[in-house]
């Protein structure tokens, strides 16, 4: 990037190429060269992506090499013998197999909490009700209180109602957001109120108007809170840890951890197993980046 | 058509699950930092007994919790400017043209921020092991000695502090880029057809319309660096003695390691105090600045 704000030469910055009108701009598809600031950039921001996004080609190029060749000094960018033992080693002689069932089923229950919020959110847009405005204030007040403050006391109510070490234990203290429900009231509200008024009518109940009107119609917001979920739940960390004390109720996260004590001296097999939890991830991310990022985005609009 | 309870049934289990876990536990901590619980107290409730103030009293006599303190301090000094800056140039720069390529490129920046903070410690780790690590390699390579990134008390913190740095921007930066679509072309050609540089015009028009983002990114990156904890319980367990902890993991040590309930809540009801603080002086100066 330059470092003088002062004015350039002409062909550094050129005019606008489109003209100043509200009309959308043509796109061009005899481009002109690009300016050299923008090569600089272009150059810049190439660099950023790969240092960000080296830490992740480490870790798979590390998880595919044998144990000699990840602890070698210096060490070899590229694997020399490929091997893919110790993702077999996960699963046959450390329980990741377990880790994993656990895992996807703590996604699956946030899935009940996404429910929960669709439902929560529901009511608030569309329903007018006594308390109303005090229940959504509590609810919107709980996004001011971070969680590490709420760790202690938390982990006291799951005892005192007998829910640690349990799979429920662990998803309920995040089941729900009140920024989800946020999310959904705010979508909700734009559904036009005749169509709900319209199947009343046509005598649908309360359960049928919400699953076969509500829910289609809130799809795009529904399925970037499926992301998120999915996302969440698969990367949850401390709560399984503070309320998983049984080997049985371990998730992925909880796992790694504890191979990052265990056997620190093989870090092939480390790599393998921080490679199972994150590649799913960036598969789901691949896929759903516009959900993901739209999802991100919405929340810097609090 | 509808019946009365509804609304309530709609609206129901999510409220009362947000007030349990978001509202009561602050109820809890104010209650429960008032007595000795410990281990023996969470299986039988008739050996909890009130002690008044004496948990305040001994953690502000507490070194660890100073130390702890004065490292939530350096993290956020050292992590928020990094954080804000790092991620508002990087959107800056991804937004220059609107090119398929800088597009493409915009995918690499978010990863960090959507992976689990175990699995990517592992990977740091690795990194910045003494022996093996590939970092002392590079520095070898330019002829530097090699640094004990994690075990060197002068070192550690920012070590730790670079790998949430390096999670940190992904989400500002994806939040910085949809503050930039607002940003009116008009107002961008007008510039140019001025003779204005790209430079001038970042900073003299950009920048000021995107004061709202960067006032959120800033409120919500100090909160999320005063609640410092992911990094440094997977690297270093907050060692090497203690030069690493963080306020919150210092309350996790000393609520389930320690299992000294009583104590620990009565940190978390500092912390909050801390948090709400901070973050109360931020609006008001948000607010005279919008007075101006």
């Amino acid at each position: 990037m330059s470092t003088s704000e002062a004015p350039r030469p002409v062909p550094a910055r050129p005019v606008p190429t489109r003209p100043v009108s509200t009309r959308r701009p043509v796109p061009t598809t005899a481009r002109r060269r690009p300016a050299r600031s923008t090569l600089v950039v272009g150059v810049l921001v190439t660099l950023g992506a790969v240092a960000t996004a080296f830490p992740f080609a480490w870790m798979i190029l590390s998880s595919v090499k044998p144990r000699s060749e990840s602890v070698a000094y210096p060490p070899h960018v590229l694997p020399q013998h490929v091997t893919l033992e110790y993702f077999g080693t996960l699963f046959s002689e450390l329980d990741f197999g377990r880790y994993l069932v656990n895992t996807l089923a703590v996604v699956l229950i946030s899935m009940i909490g996404l429910v929960l919020m669709a439902m929560a959110g529901y009511g608030f847009a569309k329903f007018e009700f006594r308390g109303k405005e005090a229940i959504f204030f509590l609810v919107l007040a709980t996004m001011m209180i971070p969680v590490q403050v709420t760790m202690i006391p938390t982990y006291l109510i799951l005892n005192g109602l007998g829910l640690t070490n349990t799979l429920l234990g662990i998803a309920l203290p995040t089941l729900v957001s009140a920024f989800g429900v946020f999310l959904f009231r705010q979508f909700m509200t734009t559904i036009p109120t005749e169509i709900l008024e319209a199947a009343r009518i046509d005598g649908a109940g309360e359960a049928r108007v919400f699953a076969r009107i509500v829910l289609p119609m809130s799809r795009p917001i529904l399925a970037v809170q499926v992301v998120l979920t999915f996302i969440t739940g698969w990367n949850s960390f401390l709560w399984p840890l503070i309320i998983a004390s049984d080997q049985n109720l371990y998730t992925l996260s909880v796992g790694i951890a504890l191979l990052n004590q265990q056997v620190a001296t093989n870090p092939s097999l480390q790599m393998a197993a921080a490679a199972l939890m994150v590649v799913p991830v960036l598969i789901v991310f691949v896929i759903f980046q516009r959900h993901i990022v739209q999802g991100f985005a919405l929340s810097g609009l609090k | 058509m509808k019946p009365r309870a509804t609304p309530y049934l709609l609206v129901g289990p999510a409220s009362l699950l947000l007030i349990a876990f978001g509202v009561l536990p602050i109820l809890v901590a104010l209650l429960v930092s008032a007595t000795d619980m410990d281990a023996a107290g969470l299986g039988d409730l008739s050996r909890v007994s009130f002690i008044g103030t004496t948990n305040y009293q001994a953690l502000f006599a507490d070194p660890s919790f100073w130390q702890a303190l004065g490292n939530t301090a350096f993290y956020v000094l050292l992590g928020v400017p990094s954080v804000v800056a790092l991620s508002l140039v990087a959107a800056l720069a991804l937004n220059h043209t609107d090119s398929r390529f800088f597009r493409a490129l915009r995918s690499f920046y978010f990863l960090p921020a959507i992976t689990g903070i175990v699995a990517i410690a592992l990977v740091w780790g690795y990194l910045y092991n003494s022996q093996f690590g590939l970092f002392n390699y590079l520095l070898s390579l330019v002829g530097l000695p090699p640094v004990q990134w994690l075990s060197n008390p002068a070192v550690v913190k920012v070590s730790v502090a670079a790998v949430a740095i390096w999670r940190g921007t992904g989400l500002n930066i994806i939040i910085f880029l949809a503050a930039l679509q607002g940003v009116p072309r008009e107002y961008l050609e007008a510039a140019a057809l001025d003779g204005a540089s790209r430079l001038r015009t970042t900073w003299s028009i950009v920048l000021p319309l995107l004061r709202f983002a960067i006032f959120f990114v800033t409120v919500t990156t100090v909160i999320a660096w005063l609640q410092f904890f992911d990094e440094a319980f997977v690297l270093t367990k907050g060692g090497p003695l203690g030069s690493s902890t963080s306020v919150s993991l210092f309350l996790f040590q000393e609520g389930f390691s320690g299992a000294r309930f009583g104590y620990a809540s009565a940190g978390s009801v500092v912390l909050f105090v801390i948090i709400a603080a901070v973050t109360l002086v931020q609006l008001r100066t948000r607010r005279a600045d919008v007075d101006l």
